[in-house]
């Protein structure tokens, strides 16, 4: 188990990167505690892979430095850095039974067949494997697979991380419900520093302590779940964080203040003076009907069970609700009010004032 | 209107649809909800007319069309995976489906060029299709199952392979796009929030068996058994064993609340969803379950504790963060008040729509 | 599944059908007829039961000739299948040297198989040839016209330069279709190079491999054109191989019975070899 220090990152796959396009990945400064859970989200492409493989040493960075707690591990191979890897499909040895795949990593370090019987014993325990341990490990449904994959990770005891690559993919979305709280009770057993790379909100916030969003290359933000989704600090994590995302009202900005359709909003942050293009943020959670507030028509209200999701347009813009199940919803033409303490403004997409500042 | 009669499927010795009613009325929105395996694919095959019943009838518009192949029906589908021709441009793939029958090149144009507009896809025509997002490529395949004016439109989960939020903006998109059409929509998911927001009817599939068929909203607030609960539930369903006595309903000698004098004396199993299970008492009628959290999920805005009480998993799915150790005990409150109450052969016994 | 009914499907298969007719049923046919009469000639035929066929397996011509046979199969089964892997392994997997060596690979698999026979034919003669000539001047007595083992030694050379790249191909198709995720999680677990090929590579390459078995197997059983044109089958009989020896009862000696017996016996005994390699390549997939 290590602390996981990114000190000044930065990879192109070109040779000689010139405009900010080049780069995979833009500099980052990142510094993960022993023991911790983390997860990089973000979209396709956004170069959440290409830090994973960084980390993992398939992929040495163009600029800066991979340091496992004291030990700068840039220029290690992954059989070095003592990491385990759980990939999108799942890797297991065919002709191998479980035990066998799940004890080829320990006797490939040459360790007694008595401690790799012990160990595996453990691991199949606690990944619910016993009782598949004699089965050949091809004749697994994807799920038991993926746990083997994570198996083969927690068996030795010398591993500094285990990271996931989109570990739940191909696994059926009934199944992904258990393995997901599967995988965050193990994390709490085995407190192992764990990476989590992923598309999907909801298995990154729920898996991770910390998560990093990530867009284009560049990190947007990194925080708990709570910070990502009350104080984004950029537009794209309100958006990208959240179902539906944050609602993004291009407004007016006069004396700092943010004004919707010549009404004042009360907001958390105030805009320099300098700053005359700006967005009011305000997640759907945070918006409800109101006796007073600004003057909206209700255009859709979709029924997701537990709440619902009005579609109203406000101000020549479209802005949702989310609704408790069975509160009242008028029709027609209402009133919106923004809860002042969750709603922000932005500029260039950024949070802006104090607080706010990149 | 799309009839199936009794249909029947069976692959060697395996059943693989049993005995399946359904009326699909024209202009309608169907969902067919269940996991992988339930049958949604093969219904849908059935219906196209890609695979015969080996027993029962498929009736359309009031002609028997069991058997008829598939060429002679005026039927698309769009798959989960990203299926369009890769050599052809975006306006190629979707002008495919003209090119069969003697449409003028003015007229192709003009329909494919509403069909993209629709889609959101007009910028990209002049493109091949691994230029393209998966977003894209699947908003394509659909314009291109769209385009000839079928009669049934199938989707087998188109959305699933995309990214979270492609799916949210498509999700968003489908029923406007589906309801200035006449035609019949068959949409496969395995998400209950799928079928949810999408409204329309749902078929709810287990197993081969169409277990509840009506209103989607319906069918989520009054399943009409154990089954169809279940399947139209995410997280699952808590269930547990209850008996009810005089005006009692008792879970065990520690927890018990008043019955409802209209359900008869006997033994139930009764279904709570996760979100009516609270780590805060939030309604008069709540009761207290005592547990063990084995791991609570903090997404930031909602918590989902799993915890084990009396011999049984528990789901609670809340607002906000409500931190919990694992192993640790702690008390929850079901309301019971929104519970389902099924008799032993599964069949829902609430009298009205209370639960959720 | 179980699919429409389509009567129309017929006539797509039609052509097919009655070009196989002509081409293999009809000459089956033929030889089965030959297989148990005797004939002299102007169409008179004699009914002879089963007495070829007892006298091809009992002659010893016939048991020398399917003994040079199997030897010939299983040495170069035994060159080509490793040898074959080995080059799959070391060919590139990315980059521009891939189609190189593809091209490179499939070339001796364009040549027409007579020129083959004629190539190694002049590159062996020990007083023109490449290779004679080399191995003369390097103090090695060899004449492939003349010794036996020599003439084997260019048999079984030219056939592995023919027929290797075959096997390269299928395994580098099995080698390239195995995602990079496995060999990634190889190295993370610490596996050796020995035990990626084993437990990755190898199961991976297995059902090419039993192809490209089963094909080098049917192929060289069958050969005939290419020792027939680098030896004739000499010197003496010594690489007469089965389909040499047939070729020369059927049109050397016009023993149209004794040959017809002996293709029957020939065509089955491929059959029932194929059927067990097939049966012990495959029997443990489905555990």
């Amino acid at each position: 188990m290590a602390k996981i220090t990114l000190s000044h990152l930065k990879h192109s796959y070109y040779p000689n990167p010139t405009k900010s396009e080049d780069w995979a990945l833009k500099e980052l400064n990142l510094e993960w505690d022993d023991g911790g859970a983390y997860a990089l989200l973000g979209p396709s492409g956004c170069g959440k892979t290409t830090l994973l493989n960084i980390i993992s040493g398939l992929l040495i960075p163009s600029h800066g430095n991979v340091i496992f707690d004291e030990e700068d591990v840039t220029d290690l191979p992954p059989e070095e850095r003592h990491i385990a890897q759980v990939f999108q499909f799942p890797v297991v040895y065919d002709t191998m039974t479980v035990y066998d795949n799940l004890a080829f990593p320990l006797r490939n370090r040459g360790i007694d067949e008595e401690t790799v019987k012990s160990r595996v014993t453990e691991i199949a325990e606690m990944t619910d494997l016993t009782a598949m341990l004699d089965r050949r490990a091809s004749g697994l449904t994807a799920d038991g697979k993926q746990k083997i994959s994570l198996g083969r990770g927690l068996v030795r005891n010398d591993v500094n991380a285990i990271l996931f690559d989109e570990p739940l993919t191909v696994i059926d979305p009934h199944l992904k419900f258990q393995l997901r709280s599967k995988l965050k009770e193990l994390h709490q057993r085995i407190q192992n520093t764990m990476i989590y790379v992923t598309h999907d909100q909801t298995e990154a916030l729920t898996f991770a302590d910390k998560v990093v969003v990530m867009n284009v290359g560049e990190v947007v933000q990194i925080g708990t779940p709570e910070e990502l989704f009350e104080t984004p600090q950029h537009t794209f994590v309100g958006h990208f964080i959240g179902s539906p995302g944050m609602n993004v009202l291009p407004c007016e900005i006069k004396n700092g203040a943010a004004f919707l359709n010549g009404s004042k909003i009360t907001t958390t942050n105030k805009a320099p003076k300098d700053i005359k293009k700006a967005e009011i943020g305000v997640r759907p959670e945070y918006v409800t009907f109101s006796d007073k507030g600004i003057d909206a028509d209700i255009v859709k209200v979709s029924d997701a069970g537990r709440f619902n999701i009005v579609d109203t347009m406000c101000a020549g813009q479209s802005v949702k609700l989310l609704v408790q199940e069975g509160a009242s919803i008028p029709t027609g033409s209402a009133k919106l009010a923004f809860a002042p303490n969750s709603t922000r403004i932005y500029s260039d997409g950024w949070l802006v004032g104090e607080g706010g500042a990149k | 209107m799309l009839e199936l009669k009794q249909v029947v499927k069976k692959v060697g010795a395996e059943t693989h649809i049993y005995s399946a009613n359904l009326t699909l009325e024209p202009g309608s929105f169907n969902i067919l909800l269940g996991t992988t395996l339930a049958g949604k694919t093969t219904l849908m095959q059935l219906m196209a007319g890609l695979e015969k019943p080996t027993s029962g009838e498929i009736w359309f518009n009031g002609e028997n069309v069991t058997g008829m192949a598939v060429q002679k029906r005026n039927v698309s589908m769009v798959y989960q995976q990203f299926i369009n021709y890769p050599n052809m441009t975006v306006f190629e793939n979707i002008a495919s489906p003209l090119r069969v029958s003697r449409i003028s090149e003015d007229l192709v144009k003009k329909r494919v060029g509403d069909m993209a507009e629709l889609m959101k896809i007009s910028a990209m025509l002049d493109r091949h299709p691994s230029e393209l997002s998966g977003g894209q490529q699947q908003r394509t395949a659909m314009a291109r199952a769209m385009v000839k004016d079928s009669d049934l439109i199938l989707l087998d989960e188109p959305l699933a392979n995309l990214d979270f939020k492609l799916r949210e903006e498509l999700r968003d998109e489908l029923p406007r796009i589906f309801n200035e059409r006449n035609c019949i929509v068959g949409y496969a998911t395995t998400e209950p929030t799928e079928a949810l927001l999408f409204g329309g009817r749902t078929a709810a599939l287990h197993e081969g068996h169409v277990v509840d068929f009506g209103p989607t909203g319906e069918i989520y607030r009054h399943p009409s058994s154990l089954l169809s609960a279940q399947v139209f539930s995410e997280p699952p369903i808590n269930t547990a064993q209850v008996t009810k006595s005089g005006d009692r309903i008792i879970l065990n000698e520690k927890v018990s609340w008043k019955a409802d004098k209209a359900l008869p004396d006997g033994k139930y199993t009764i279904g709570i969803r996760a979100h009516h299970v609270l780590p805060k008492k939030e309604n008069k009628d709540a009761v207290a379950i005592d547990g063990t959290v084995q791991v609570a999920e903090l997404s930031g805005s909602e918590s989902m504790i799993h915890f084990d009480a009396y011999g049984e998993s528990w789901v609670s799915l809340s607002h906000g963060v409500h931190p919990f150790e694992s192993g640790q005990e702690a008390t929850l409150y079901a309301d019971v008040s929104r519970s389902f109450y099924f008799d032993q052969s599964g069949k829902m016994m609430n009298l009205k729509a209370g639960g959720a | 599944m179980n699919k429409t009914v389509n009567q129309k499907a017929w006539f797509f298969v039609l052509p097919v059908l009655l070009l196989v007719a002509f081409n293999a049923i009809v000459p089956l046919m033929t030889v089965v007829n030959y297989s148990v009469q005797e004939t002299f000639g102007d169409n008179v035929f004699f009914w002879s039961g089963i007495s070829w066929f007892e006298q091809v397996l009992k002659s010893s011509r016939f048991h020398e000739a399917l003994g040079r046979q199997l030897f010939f199969t299983f040495t170069i089964l035994a060159i080509e299948v490793p040898l074959g892997v080995i080059i799959a392994l070391a060919m590139p997997r990315k980059g521009p040297w891939v189609s190189v060596c593809l091209v490179l690979m499939a070339m001796p698999l364009l040549i027409p198989w007579n020129v083959v026979g004629a190539m190694w034919n002049i590159f062996g003669l020990p007083e023109i040839g490449l290779l004679g000539k080399t191995l003369n001047t390097l103090g090695f007595d060899y004449n492939y016209t003349r010794q036996p083992g020599a003439a084997w030694f260019t048999l079984i050379l030219m056939d592995v330069w023919h027929w290797t790249s075959l096997v390269v191909l299928l395994a580098y198709a099995g080698l390239v279709s195995i995602p990079d995720a496995y060999y990634q999680a190889a190295k993370i677990d610490g596996a050796s190079s020995w035990s990626i090929f084993r437990y990755i590579q190898l199961p991976k390459m297995k059902r090419v491999l039993t192809i490209a078995i089963l094909l080098r197997f049917m192929d060289s059983f069958n050969i005939y054109t290419e020792p027939s044109v680098l030896t004739g089958g000499g010197p003496g009989n010594s690489t007469t191989l089965l389909s040499i020896d047939l070729v020369k009862i059927a049109l050397g000696q016009f023993d149209l019975g004794p040959a017809a017996a002996m293709s029957l016996i020939y065509f089955l005994v491929i059959l029932l070899m194929s059927w067990i390699f097939y049966t012990v390549m495959t029997r443990n997939e489905d555990q």
